[in-house]
C-alpha cells in the first residue's frame, strides 16, 4: 500500500468522521479514495450505523432523571459506521444551537438531533424548514412567546444572522434591523402544542403546532420582497440570497478544510480561500442548495486534500478520535458520563453550547486550561496497554525485527497514529529520547513501555492538536 | 496611594446574556415604569430603593449592604456608540473596546502588557471559566485559564518523578517557538510553555488558603472563590476574570423565574469575596468590575425582554466612592432609542478611569483615544 494514499486517507477519516484505526486506513486505501466518499456521502444504503439495541439500554433517552441523550451522541460518534453523518450531525448543532441548560427536555433534544441526522445533508432550505418547526429550537430562542401584535424577536434574528446568511459579506450589512421584524412576524403562530415538558413529566418530547389564528397575515417586506410571507416564505428568500452560499460554504470549509475567522468576523473578513469557496458557492446554487453535493465537490478539491493539519482539533474531535484510535468503547459498559465529562472541561460539551453563537474554534479551543486537559486526557488513554489499539501499535512495531532504531519507534509511532508529521527538530528530540533508553528490542517486556512512551510524548506535541 | 501597598488588582465579572437594567436597578418611582413592565415591574414596596428614584431589585440585597456602606459604584445609562443587538458582536465590542471596527485584541491584554511588558509573569492574569474570554486575548500575552483549580498541572498522569520531570523537558523543549512556523503555532507555543509554568505555581493556592467564608457552590461562586485563593496566595497576579454559565442573563422568557436567582447568586458571591477579602484585610487592593453585554428592550414582551441597549454596571471595593454615576436614561416614550434605553455614558469612560486611576495605565493608549473619567476611584 502507498502511504501516500494511507495518509491521503487518514486525513479523510480525521475530518469526515472521528478518525480511524492504521487498519481501517489501509482497508479504505485498497478501496479507493473516491469510493469511501461516496460510502460517507451515501449513509443510507447501511441504514444501521450500528446496533442501537445494545446502546439504547445504557443511554434512555426516555428518562428525564438520568444522563443519556448527550452521551448516546457521542457514543454512537465513536461506533457508527456512517462517520460522516455523525459529523454533520455535530456540524449542525454546533450552528443551529441549542442548549439543554435552557430547554431541559432530553427527549425534546433527542428528536431535533436526529432531524440533523435526517436532513444534515440533504437541501440546506428543507433544514431550514425543520428547524423553525422543530419544537426544541421553537422553545430554545422563543418563538412560541412570538405572537401576532407582539413578536419577540429572538427566532427571527438567529436565523438571519447565525443559521443562514450572517450579519454581513464582504463589508456590507445582509439584512436590516426591519428584515428581523418582519421574518418574526412571518414566523408568528409557529408555536408547540404542548409545552415543553419539565421535570417529573419530562419523559416525551414537545411537539409542534401551527396556530393560524396568532399568525400574522399582514403584508411583509423582507429583503426587498413584498408579499403576505410565512416563515417558509422567508426561508426561500433567504436560501436565494448569495449571502446563503457565502455563509454555508464558510462554514463547511472552517469545519472540513481550515480554521476560518470566526463566525462574527465574516462581514469584514474574507474568506482564506475566495477560489475554494466560489467553488463551493457555485454547487450550492447548481445542485439547488444540496449539502451532500457541496461535500463531494469539497472533498475531492485540492484545497481539501492539501489542507492536513490546517485545523485545530475540536474536544469532540480530540475525545471521540482518541476513543476510536485505542479502541474503547466500542460496547456500552458503565461510566460513560465520565468520558462526556473529558469533552466539557476541555470546552465543548455537547447540547450545551457556549450561546446560541455555538463554539468558537480553532486555537480559540485552546488555553492554559484546556491544553492541559487535552494533553493530560490523550496521554492516559494513549498509553493504556490493555486497549486493543495500542495492543495493535505495539504488535505492529515489534513484528518488524527483534530490534528497532530509534527512528523506526518514532517515524512508526507517528505513522500508526494517523501519519503525523513532526518538524525534524522536534523529530530528533525524540528520537534523542527514545537513544537514552539504550536498545529497542521487541521482545523485551520493556518494550511496551517504550512504545507508549513515545506514543504520550507525540500526543502531548503542538502538532498532535492539529487534525 | 501610599508606598507600601500591594499593586492594585482588578477582578472583573462578565455576566454573559445581558442582563435587564431597568429591573436591576429600577427607576420604580416614575410613572412610565410599570406601563412598560406590567409582568415584571416591581412596586415600590418591593424594592430595596437607593433614594427617591431609583432602586436595586430585591434579589440583589448582599449589593446593596456593600451600596450602603459605600463600596458601590453604580454606572447608569453605560453603553456604546451605534448599539448592535447581537450578544456575540456586543461582547466582543465590550472585549476590545472597538465599537466601530472588528477588534482582535483585548482591552485586558494591552493592560496585561503594560502590567508586564517583558512576561515576566505568567500568572499576571488568571482567568477561570471555560475558555478566554476576548477581553484577555493578544499576542504574546499569556493568562492563566483555570476550570478547576485543584486539579491543574502538565502531564500529570506520567508516573515516576524522574520521568515526569524528563517529559516535562521535553515538552518544554518541543514547545518552544520555532522560527516562521506562523501565528497559530506561535500561541500554541507559548500557551503550552507559559500553561507549564503557571501550573506549577497555581497548584499551591488551594492549600495556602484559609477563610471563614463560604461561597455558594456554582461554578459562579466557585470561580470567584477561586480568585479569592489565587490573589491571597500572593502570585502577583493583577487581573481576575471570570464570568456567569454564558447566556444565563438571557431571559426573553420567564424572566421573573431565572432573574432574581441568578442575581441572587451573583450578589452573594460579590459580596462574599468582598468579605473575604476583608477578613484576610487586602479590601483596599481589588476592585471589581461587573458588566453585562447591552440592555434590554424598555418594553417587555409578556414574560421576557428582547435584546436592547443602554445598561447598567457596577465597580466595587474598599477603594471605590461608591454613589450613582451617569444618568438614569428617561424612560419618556418620545427619549427612548427604538424602544431601548438610550445610553448617556461610553463604557470606555469606566474603562478609561479604572485603566488610569486604578491600575495606573495609559488609557489612551490602551482605549485608542482619550474618554472623559469618573471620579470613583478614592
Amino acid at each position: 500500500m502507498d502511504n501516500h494514499d494511507i495518509g491521503l486517507m487518514a486525513h479523510l477519516m480525521r475530518r469526515a468522521g472521528f478518525s480511524a484505526q492504521y487498519h481501517e486506513l489501509e482497508a479504505r486505501a485498497a478501496k479507493g479514495y473516491e469510493a469511501t466518499v461516496e460510502e460517507l456521502l451515501y449513509p443510507e444504503e447501511n441504514p444501521h450505523g450500528m446496533d442501537l439495541d445494545l446502546a439504547e439500554r445504557y443511554f434512555v433517552e426516555w428518562s428525564h432523571h438520568a444522563r443519556g441523550v448527550p452521551e448516546y451522541f457521542a457514543f454512537r460518534m465513536i461506533n457508527s459506521r456512517c462517520q460522516l453523518e455523525e459529523k454533520m450531525l455535530l456540524f449542525w448543532h454546533g450552528i443551529m444551537c441549542t442548549a439543554d441548560s435552557k430547554v431541559q427536555s432530553y427527549p425534546s433534544s433527542y428528536q431535533e438531533l436526529e432531524m440533523f441526522r435526517q436532513y444534515g445533508m440533504g437541501s440546506f432550505r428543507d433544514l431550514l424548514v425543520e428547524v423553525s418547526r422543530n419544537p426544541t429550537m421553537v422553545y430554545y430562542l422563543d418563538n412560541c412567546l412570538s405572537h401576532k401584535g407582539a413578536i419577540n424577536e429572538n427566532y427571527g434574528r438567529e436565523l438571519l444572522e447565525l443559521f443562514s446568511l450572517g450579519v454581513g459579506m464582504d463589508g456590507k450589512f445582509n439584512y436590516t434591523e426591519d428584515d428581523v421584524k418582519e421574518a418574526s412576524r412571518a414566523f408568528t403562530g409557529w408555536t408547540l402544542a404542548n409545552n415543553v415538558p419539565g421535570q417529573p413529566y419530562g419523559r416525551y418530547a414537545a411537539k409542534f403546532l401551527f396556530n393560524p389564528d396568532d399568525h400574522d397575515e399582514g403584508e411583509k417586506t423582507f429583503l426587498g420582497e413584498k408579499g403576505n410571507f410565512n416563515g417558509d416564505d422567508v426561508i426561500d428568500i433567504i436560501c436565494k440570497q448569495p449571502a446563503a452560499a457565502r455563509f454555508l460554504s464558510r462554514h463547511l470549509y472552517s469545519y472540513f478544510v481550515a480554521d476560518e475567522a470566526q463566525v462574527p468576523a465574516w462581514m469584514d473578513t474574507p474568506p482564506r480561500d475566495p477560489e475554494t469557496i466560489k467553488m463551493l458557492e457555485d454547487e450550492y446554487f447548481r445542485s439547488g442548495y444540496n449539502v451532500r453535493a457541496m461535500l463531494r465537490v469539497l472533498f475531492h478539491s485540492d484545497a481539501f486534500k492539501n489542507a492536513r493539519f490546517a485545523k485545530v482539533k475540536s474536544p469532540v474531535e480530540t475525545v471521540m478520535g482518541t476513543l476510536r484510535l485505542v479502541g474503547d468503547w466500542t460496547a456500552p459498559k458503565p461510566g460513560f458520563e465520565f468520558i462526556f465529562d473529558e469533552m466539557k472541561y476541555m470546552g465543548q460539551e455537547i447540547l450545551n453550547p457556549p450561546s446560541v453563537e455555538g463554539w468558537h474554534t480553532g486555537r480559540e479551543w485552546i488555553d492554559g486550561g484546556t491544553l492541559v486537559h487535552r494533553i493530560n486526557f490523550t496521554a492516559e488513554f494513549i498509553s493504556d496497554t490493555m486497549q486493543p489499539g495500542i495492543k495493535e501499535i505495539i504488535e505492529r512495531l515489534a513484528s518488524k525485527s527483534p530490534v528497532i532504531s530509534s527512528e523506526e519507534l518514532v517515524d512508526g509511532c507517528l505513522r500508526m497514529l494517523g501519519h503525523y508529521e513532526l518538524p525534524e527538530q522536534t523529530r530528533q528530540m525524540m528520537i534523542n529520547h527514545a537513544n537514552n533508553a539504550g536498545e529497542l528490542r521487541t521482545d523485551s517486556d520493556g518494550f511496551a513501555t517504550q512504545v507508549t512512551e513515545m506514543l504520550q510524548l507525540i500526543a502531548a506535541t503542538k502538532e498532535y492538536l492539529y487534525a | 496611594m501610599t508606598s507600601n501597598k500591594k499593586d492594585p488588582v482588578l477582578v472583573v465579572l462578565q455576566m454573559s446574556g445581558a442582563y435587564d437594567a431597568m429591573n436591576t436597578i429600577i427607576p420604580y418611582s416614575d410613572p412610565n415604569y410599570m406601563g412598560y413592565r406590567q409582568e415584571l415591574g416591581l412596586t415600590p414596596d418591593q424594592v430595596l430603593a437607593i433614594d427617591d428614584k431609583v432602586a436595586f431589585h430585591p434579589a440583589m440585597g448582599p449589593m446593596k449592604d456593600l451600596y450602603d456602606q459605600g463600596k458601590v459604584a453604580v454606572i447608569q445609562g453605560i453603553g456604546y456608540p451605534n448599539p448592535i443587538r447581537s450578544h456575540f458582536r456586543s461582547m466582543d465590542i465590550w472585549h476590545t473596546a472597538e465599537p466601530e471596527k472588528m477588534g482582535t485584541e483585548g482591552w485586558l491584554g494591552k493592560a496585561i502588557r503594560d502590567l508586564d511588558p517583558t512576561s515576566e509573569n505568567v500568572l499576571t492574569a488568571v482567568n477561570f471559566g471555560r475558555g478566554l474570554p476576548r477581553a484577555l486575548a493578544l499576542p504574546g500575552v499569556s493568562v492563566a485559564s483555570v476550570g478547576d483549580l485543584e486539579t491543574y498541572g502538565v502531564l500529570t498522569g506520567i508516573d515516576g518523578e524522574d520521568q515526569r520531570m524528563e517529559a516535562l523537558d521535553i515538552f518544554a523543549r518541543m514547545y518552544s517557538p520555532l522560527i516562521g512556523s506562523g501565528p497559530a503555532n506561535d500561541y500554541l507555543s507559548q500557551t503550552g510553555l507559559d500553561a507549564l509554568k503557571g501550573a506549577d505555581i497555581l497548584s499551591t493556592a488551594p492549600e495556602k488558603y484559609h477563610s471563614t467564608i463560604e461561597y455558594g457552590g456554582g461554578p459562579f461562586p466557585q470561580w470567584v472563590k477561586n480568585i479569592a485563593q489565587v490573589h491571597l496566595a500572593n502570585f502577583g497576579t493583577r487581573v481576575l476574570y471570570t464570568g456567569l454559565n454564558p447566556g444565563a442573563f438571557d431571559t426573553h422568557a420567564n424572566q421573573n423565574i431565572a432573574f432574581p436567582r441568578l442575581w441572587s447568586e451573583v450578589s452573594n458571591a460579590v459580596s462574599d469575596l468582598y468579605h473575604d477579602l476583608k477578613e484576610h484585610n487586602q479590601g483596599e487592593e481589588v476592585i471589581m468590575l461587573l458588566f453585562t453585554e447591552f440592555g434590554r428592550r424598555v418594553q417587555e414582551n409578556g414574560s421576557g425582554t428582547d435584546h436592547g441597549s443602554g445598561s447598567v454596571a457596577f465597580v466595587i471595593g474598599d477603594a471605590i466612592k461608591g454613589g450613582l454615576y451617569g444618568e438614569y436614561p428617561s424612560l419618556e416614550p418620545a427619549k427612548l432609542d427604538e424602544g431601548d434605553l438610550r445610553w448617556n455614558n461610553d463604557f470606555r469612560s469606566t474603562y478609561a478611569t479604572i485603566l488610569d486611576k486604578w491600575l495606573g495605565l495609559d488609557d489612551h493608549a490602551i482605549l485608542n483615544g482619550a474618554y472623559e473619567q469618573f471620579d470613583f476611584i478614592k
